[in-house]
């Protein structure tokens, strides 16, 4: 048992837990926020993923003790207030999703990949390649593409609007 | 998961103490591996000692007409490093190819090579460039360091601090990756120093995990062309027969691979 400590969604928190704690099972048991989900428990599905220090990991394969310290953001944080985040919004308005039980994780791989390639520097097919560790059950893929690459192009217009 | 203690070490010589320490301890890199092991119960160290937060085994600097790379570098860190795009162009885009972006994001170089999962793509790179793993006891070459599926010459708590890799004049990496699992099926890695030689390292096929294509590497050394390479396969004796593929189309997924990356190289 340690005590972990860590900024979750821009507060800071801290609560005992077991070394064998997952960071999923701390974000989602100890800390009671369920967006973040787990699918498979394998490393395989990216229903889990959140973002560590500014990086999408998967929240499964990762304990809460290697978090601790970190900046750490769940689906819960992107939101501004009632405003979604333009990739939330982009999911919704393209149909980028069905059951949902995947979307949290596709949001946050897809909000990681727009930092990393920069606003506006994606394509349909760099999509696909950055989305090999999402899994999704219902879509067919095609309209979570579309979201991402609207989302995509539209946050590089507000970066322009905003110089 | 077992119960485990969980440790951050802050300098290599507080690993090796911790390590010391502990019962049945184990060191932790990205945990891409070791993590899932440890759910599914196959694995179940007392202690776990954090490497990745150690200074001086972090980062990635130009080494004479090479780089070298600390052993806790991401593969992320790798693949996005203008450093390693510019020296070794295919060390750079094999670390891009593996597994997906959130298994990049944590996993490390260090656990990679000392998991020696013979599907794993880092140890192609580092035969064929014939790299240095520098640990905390000694340096080991590349060839000797690899001695067998998820084998190596580590000792017990044995700690790998960086890789030092070689320029190479021309570099590539091609692999086939499982649909699912995006480890190698077959991989080639090749590399043509700075004296003409060539070497032709081969990952995913082979039972003893990566190995090298004499044969290829005298082709190529005479020709460096696609063609070269084309009528070459490894013995189907030797290489992995799974539920993903018979040892036959393995022999023959190398060729095809050497191929390509003699193509892109
Ligand atoms: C979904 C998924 C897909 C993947 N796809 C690929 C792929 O396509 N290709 C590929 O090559 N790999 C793949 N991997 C494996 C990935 O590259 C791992 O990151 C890597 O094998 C282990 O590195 P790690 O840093 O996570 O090590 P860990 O899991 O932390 O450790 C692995 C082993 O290395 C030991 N270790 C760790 N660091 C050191 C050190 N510095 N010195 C000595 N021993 C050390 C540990 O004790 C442990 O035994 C995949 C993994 C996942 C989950
Ligand atoms: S639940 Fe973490 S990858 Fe599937
Ligand atoms: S929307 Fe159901 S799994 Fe993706």
């Amino acid at each position: 048992m340690s005590k972990v400590s860590m900024v979750l969604n821009g507060k800071s928190v801290s609560a005992d837990a077991e070394d064998r704690t997952l960071l999923v099972s701390f974000i989602r048991e100890v800390r009671g926020l369920t967006g973040t989900h787990v699918g498979c428990d394998t490393s395989q599905c990216g229903a889990c993923v959140v973002h560590v220090d500014g990086k999408a990991v998967k929240a499964c394969t990762m304990l809460a003790a290697q978090a601790d310290g970190a900046d750490v953001v769940t689906i819960e944080g992107l939101a501004d207030g009632t405003a979604l985040h333009p990739v939330q919004a982009a999911f919704r308005e393209h149909h980028g999703l069905q059951c949902g039980f995947c979307t949290p994780g596709m949001i946050m791989s897809a909000v990681d990949m727009i930092n990393r390639h920069g606003p506006g520097n994606l394509d349909e097919k760099t999509i696909r390649h950055e989305l090999e560790g999402n899994i999704c059950r219902c879509t067919g893929y095609h309209n979570i593409v579309k979201a991402i690459k609207a989302a995509s192009d539209q946050m590089a217009g507000m970066a322009q609007a905003a110089e | 998961m077992y119960e485990t203690n969980y440790h951050r070490a802050g300098s290599i010589a507080e690993a090796a103490e911790l390590m010391a320490k502990a019962e049945d301890g184990k060191l932790l890199g990205g945990g891409q591996t070791l993590l899932p092991t440890m759910k599914q119960r196959l694995a179940a160290p007392s202690d776990l000692v954090d490497v990745t937060k150690i200074g001086e085994m972090n980062g990635i600097c130009e080494d004479g007409d090479g780089v070298a790379i600390g052993a806790a570098t991401t593969h992320a860190e790798v693949a996005a490093s203008d450093l390693v795009k510019q020296k070794i162009p295919g060390l750079a885009s094999l670390a891009g190819g593996i597994g997906d972006p959130a298994v990049r994001h944590m996993g490390t170089l260090g656990g990679s090579i000392a998991n020696n999962d013979p599907a794993a793509d880092y140890p192609a790179a580092l035969v064929a460039l014939g790299a240095i793993v520098k640990t905390n006891k000694r340096d080991l070459a590349a060839e000797e360091f690899f001695s067998g599926m998820f084998e190596t010459a580590l000792d017990e708590d044995e700690i790998v601090m960086s890789v030092r890799f070689p320029g190479a004049s021309a570099s590539a990496y091609s692999k086939y990756p499982n649909p699912a699992s995006r480890y190698a099926m077959a991989g080639v890695f090749v590399a043509k120093a700075g004296d003409g030689s060539v070497k032709v390292a081969v990952t995913g096929a082979g039972q003893d995990g990566v190995f090298r294509m004499p044969e290829m590497e005298a082709a190529l050394a005479s020709n460096f062309a696609p063609d070269a390479v084309a009528g070459i396969a490894p013995d189907a004796d030797g290489l992995l027969s799974d539920i993903h593929g018979s040892a036959a189309y393995r022999a023959n997924l190398v060729t095809v691979m050497a191929k390509r990356a003699v193509a892109a190289a």
